[in-house]
């Protein structure tokens, strides 16, 4: 008889392989999960990283006291204006659909931009010079190289003569590309070049400031009643079924909610941050309340002995000092349940924040959208220049989470228990 | 420091009446009792000792004094507890108020995780105590000095009272039971978690608190037990066996169990 | 010993203490009746926690209410048992008053098979790899690597939804349908499949964590018994961990698959409004919070069946998706009770 310890029979091989296959089942799970995580996010990242450029182009205007009339900006007809030296810079020109096309190098806002230029700079008027113009959005994705020039004219939005007159501005000096501060500083927009994503971020601040500022007192006082007071009996038994129940409801049904209560029944103005908060903020009620009970049985029963043991009544007891000492997990939980609520998009799609909003939004009770809507409104738009644009937005809203749980993590770091 | 004396005479006891009675007291844990019929009277300005086996109902009855066992749901007290003559589980007797007045130290030291200043000038705070900063200032002097603290900490009083050591937090706690000026202190096991110098301290302590509060210890330690009290009860399975005089008890023990416990045989 | 200890004590037992003038001036009339905080005040900040408690009550009852009340003006208009049983979804309305004959369908069989194929495909793909990576955390990965996987994982659950949406309509689907054109499959643009992968690889993390919890709660005692006989690591968890853990990592299956069929942007997205009745999960299908999305979304008259219908398709989904959780809830506790 060998040594029985390094048995070698067969049986013994298989059950080694099957160990070593199942400790590798485990493997390939995770690694297909954070594969698919990584290849998100990249191909997000890859996407929208373009729009932090954008692509301006340089025409010369002639501000001449015959064009414009100093005394009167306003009365110019300055998209008429701009025409003019577009078809001045490219004289070649003539059939009317090509003209079009010419035009259609600028953004549409073209008008306005030379206006505010004006405007800004008085000394301008008077001479003809170079004055830089938005590009519009498919001229912008062909400088940026985002458009791919090996297929069929026939499947791009841009034309081979529209390429030959950027190309011919280009080596003459008269593009440029800069940081997109539009994207940052504007509001949404039905041209791709000039949207931004202000009044999205604006509109989801407001919505989770109301969504806070409901849930946060709501929900931390329920907590310390259910945690600290209230009578073990089936009433208290009942809501904490309901409370975790809550949690699990899909968010489109407390949309409904919204809808048929808010709107309908108490006639609360639809697409406003304050419905919008409203409906978020019952729905992460249910988060903050079971995070901020764990928060609070994590403090020790010593520390309510030694309050209530010196005539401290209950409630003094609690808000004095069992609340002070599980604020850093409540906290957390409450962060945790706010950054749900930033990506939360079905239930404002009930209550009506998925119009088309520009301004960005002033008060809670004016028409707004928000983050995730804008990027569902953007995902679904035509033009290939807003796919960069829903990229940067998701970008835009994955720091913002990225932000959150941070300060959250932070949060819990710092003030780990002492106790 | 001067506290205002009016109707404190009226208080004061003749000399021979205890300042706590307790009549057939019984207590359960839902069906379970745990403790049967205790009488026990306790006498002001002494420190008494509770003593016997671990879960033989001393700490329960302690509890009971300060009625911390309200806290507990399933548990029900029947019976008489007086304290100067008036009924604590009467009807009209407000327990925060009752607190105030029975002050209690507890087995673990406790402070809150706050400065010491706060720990201190918490119970005077809530309880409205002294009505300016000086006052309050004086008053936390006053409490950490009777708790014999005062030389150790008076230059780091913001600091946080979780630094402290075991035995430091554990006086702290007292001076912060005294700060409301209780008449009775309870203490549960009060040195459990000390080393046996720290405990010398507190035993000190104790004897010298007498001087102005009534003092009820439950204690393991048969030692400490002749250290520090005067009066002494042993309490057996929810039974108070036997109390009297501690020297009585320990030296002539009228009770066979008594006598087991106190020689080490049962416990 | 105890003896000379009394010898010391003896001396303090004396009736009256010598006191200090200190003695008098510390004390204060025993009152034990009144107390100087407010009672009032109490009474209030009481009431008003008592008050928000009850908003976890009152959010239930008015979803049952909102619900409740839309859905009796639609099911006056449509029959229940034509919603229930009906198999052709085409919720138009009148485009005048007097054409009764166009009000549209309301049969929601093909919207429950379009979310039960989109769920159970996401479930195909979660429960293997959300078990796996439970298991592998909590059996064999190292301290360090647990610490850095999980909150990777974590991520994946904080991703909103919307983000998947986009990934499952603009990537995955284009790639399916191009991986199905060369193999000669025709793959809807808006299949199933795409909807069903994605929503399936967002319940992982949900699946992971809780099972990661419930194999964690298994007593260590269980686990040394089995391998001190000699059993391999794997064997270990498979005949003794596993089993002992079924009804816990049943639950977070049922709430994984809850979660899957309320689950809206990702379908809304990416699956489509086709209401077809098949069980192809390459052709398109549309789902009950899809569909809920579309009706709702833009101008509604309040009175017409086909805004009323996304009431009755809500109270639906939450009655399914209640029955899910309480089940999946009810299995989780009991399974703590028994280990704790």
């Amino acid at each position: 008889m060998t040594n029985m310890f390094t048995n070698t029979s067969l049986l013994r091989k298989s059950r080694a392989a099957a160990e070593l296959r199942f400790r590798w089942f485990g493997r390939i799970a995770i690694g297909i999960s954070l594969a698919f995580l990584f290849i998100m996010v990249g191909s997000i990242i890859n996407k929208g990283k373009s729009v932090l450029i954008s692509s301006d182009i340089a025409i010369i205007i002639d501000l001449g006291p015959n064009q414009v009339d100093p005394n009167n900006i306003n009365q110019t007809g300055f998209d008429a204006l701009i025409k003019r030296s577009l078809r001045a810079t490219f004289p070649e020109i003539t059939s009317r659909s090509d003209k079009k096309k010419l035009y259609g190098l600028l953004s549409a806002d073209m008008g306005f931009e030379l206006q505010k230029q004006i405007i800004a700079n008085p000394n301008l008027l008077g001479i003809s010079q170079k004055l830089w113009f938005t590009a519009s959005d498919d001229v912008d994705l062909l400088l940026k190289g985002s458009v791919d020039l090996t297929t069929q004219e026939g499947d791009r939005r841009i034309s081979n003569l529209e390429i030959n007159w950027i190309a011919k501005l280009k080596k003459s000096g008269n593009t440029r590309s800069h940081f997109n501060k539009k994207f940052f500083m504007n509001g949404d927009s039905r041209e791709p070049e000039l949207a931004g994503i202000l009044s999205a971020l604006v509109g989801s601040i407001l919505t989770l400031s109301v969504c806070f500022f409901v849930s946060f007192p709501i929900a931390i006082l329920a907590a310390i009643y259910l945690e600290e007071f209230a009578p073990k009996n089936k009433i208290s038994s009942f809501i904490e079924v309901n409370i975790n129940n809550l949690a699990a409801v899909p968010s489109i049904v407390f949309g409904l909610l919204g809808l048929a209560l808010l709107l309908n029944v108490f006639g609360l103005p639809r697409s406003t941050p304050l419905v919008g908060g409203l409906v978020l903020s019952l729905m992460t009620l249910p988060t903050i309340i079971i995070a901020a009970r764990a928060s609070l049985r994590s403090v020790p029963p010593s520390i309510r002995e030694a309050a209530l043991g010196m005539g401290a009544s209950p409630i003094q007891a609690t808000f004095h000092h069992v609340v002070p000492l599980a604020l850093p997990g409540i906290l957390t939980g409450t962060i945790v349940g706010m950054a749900q609520a930033l990506g939360e998009t079905a239930p404002l799609l009930m209550i009506g924040m998925v119009a088309f909003i520009a301004d960005v939004p002033s008060s809670i009770i004016e028409p707004a959208t928000a983050l995730p809507v804008q990027i569902f409104l953007w995902a679904d738009a035509s033009e290939r220049a807003f796919l960069e644009k829903t990229s940067a937005a998701i970008m835009v809203l994955l720091v913002f989470l990225i932000l959150m749980n941070l300060l959250a993590i932070l949060l819990r770091k710092k003030f780990e228990k002492r106790f | 420091m001067e506290i205002k004396t009016d109707a404190i005479n009226s208080l004061k006891l003749n000399k021979n009446t205890p300042i706590i009675q307790a009549k057939n007291v019984d207590v359960f844990y839902g069906y379970k009792q745990a403790l049967d019929n205790i009488s026990l009277d306790i006498p002001e300005n002494k420190v008494t000792s509770l003593i016997g086996p671990s879960g033989c109902g001393k700490s329960t009855f302690l509890r009971c004094i300060n009625r911390m066992n309200d806290l507990v749901s399933i548990c029900r007290v029947t019976g008489e507890i007086k304290i100067f003559n008036q009924d604590i589980y009467a009807q009209e007797v407000d327990v925060v108020a009752l607190r105030a007045n029975v002050g209690m130290v507890f087995q673990k030291p406790n402070p809150f995780p706050k400065s010491i200043y706060e720990n201190v000038a918490y119970g005077p705070k809530i309880h409205r105590l002294s009505s300016n900063k000086s006052d309050m200032d004086e008053l936390v002097e006053w409490s950490l000095r009777k708790a014999g603290l005062w030389e150790e900490v008076k230059d780091r009083l913001n600091e946080v009272a979780t630094g402290l050591s075991g035995g430091q937090q554990q006086r702290l706690c007292i001076a912060r039971a005294i700060a409301v000026k209780p008449r009775v202190i309870l203490m549960d096991e009060p040195c459990s978690a000390l080393d046996p110098i720290a405990t010398a301290i507190i035993e000190e302590l104790i004897d010298e608190l007498r001087n102005n509060f009534s003092i009820i210890i439950v204690t393991h330690s048969m030692q400490q037990a002749a250290r520090v009290s005067q009066r002494t009860a042993f309490f057996h399975m929810g039974n108070l066996v036997e109390s009297g005089k501690t020297k009585n008890i320990f030296t002539s023990p009228k009770d066979e169990r008594t006598q087991n416990y106190i020689t080490g045989r049962i416990g | 010993m105890i003896a000379q200890l009394l010898e010391s004590n003896e001396q303090f037992d004396v009736d009256s203490p010598n006191m200090p003038n200190e003695a008098v001036t510390l004390s204060k009339p025993f009152n034990i009746t009144t107390r100087n905080s407010s009672n009032i005040g109490e009474y209030a900040i009481k009431f008003i926690m008592v008050a928000c408690s009850m908003v976890a009550i009152a959010v239930t009852v008015g979803i049952v209410f909102s619900l409740f009340f839309e859905s009796i003006s639609f099911f006056q208009r449509v029959s229940i048992s034509e919603f229930l049983f009906g198999t052709k979804w085409s919720p138009q309305t009148a485009l005048r008053a007097d054409q009764v004959a166009a009000e549209g369908s309301f049969g929601a069989v093909p919207l429950i098979t379009g979310t039960l194929l989109i769920s159970f495909i996401a479930m195909c793909v979660a429960t293997p790899l959300g078990l796996f990576s439970a298991i592998y955390l909590s059996e064999y990965a190292s301290r360090r690597a647990r610490n850095v996987i999980k909150p990777l994982l974590e991520i994946l659950a904080g991703i909103p939804t919307v983000v998947y949406g986009f990934f499952a309509a603009l990537t995955v689907a284009p790639m399916l349908r191009s991986t199905g054109e060369n193999i000669g499959l025709n793959v809807s643009s808006e299949s199933a499949l795409a909807a069903g992968l994605v929503m399936g690889i967002m319940i992982i993390p949900l699946i992971s964590s809780l099972s990661d919890d419930v194999i964690n709660a298994v007593p260590q005692s269980l686990r040394d018994a089995s391998l001190g006989l000699g059993s391999t690591n794997s064997e270990t968890i498979r005949k003794v961990v596993l089993p002992a853990a079924i009804p816990g990592i049943s639950g977070s299956l049922l709430l994984g698959a809850s979660r899957a069929i309320g689950e809206t942007m990702i379908v809304v997205m990416a699956a489509g409004l086709a209401a077809n009745l098949t069980a192809n999960p390459l052709e398109a299908v549309t789902t009950i919070t899809a569909q809920i999305v579309a009706l709702l979304t833009g101008d509604q008259e309040f009175d017409s069946a086909k805004t009323l219908s996304a009431f009755a398709l809500g109270l639906l989904l939450f009655i399914v998706t209640l029955i899910l959780n309480m089940i999946s809830l009810k299995i989780v506790n009991k399974y703590r009770e028994q280990y704790d």
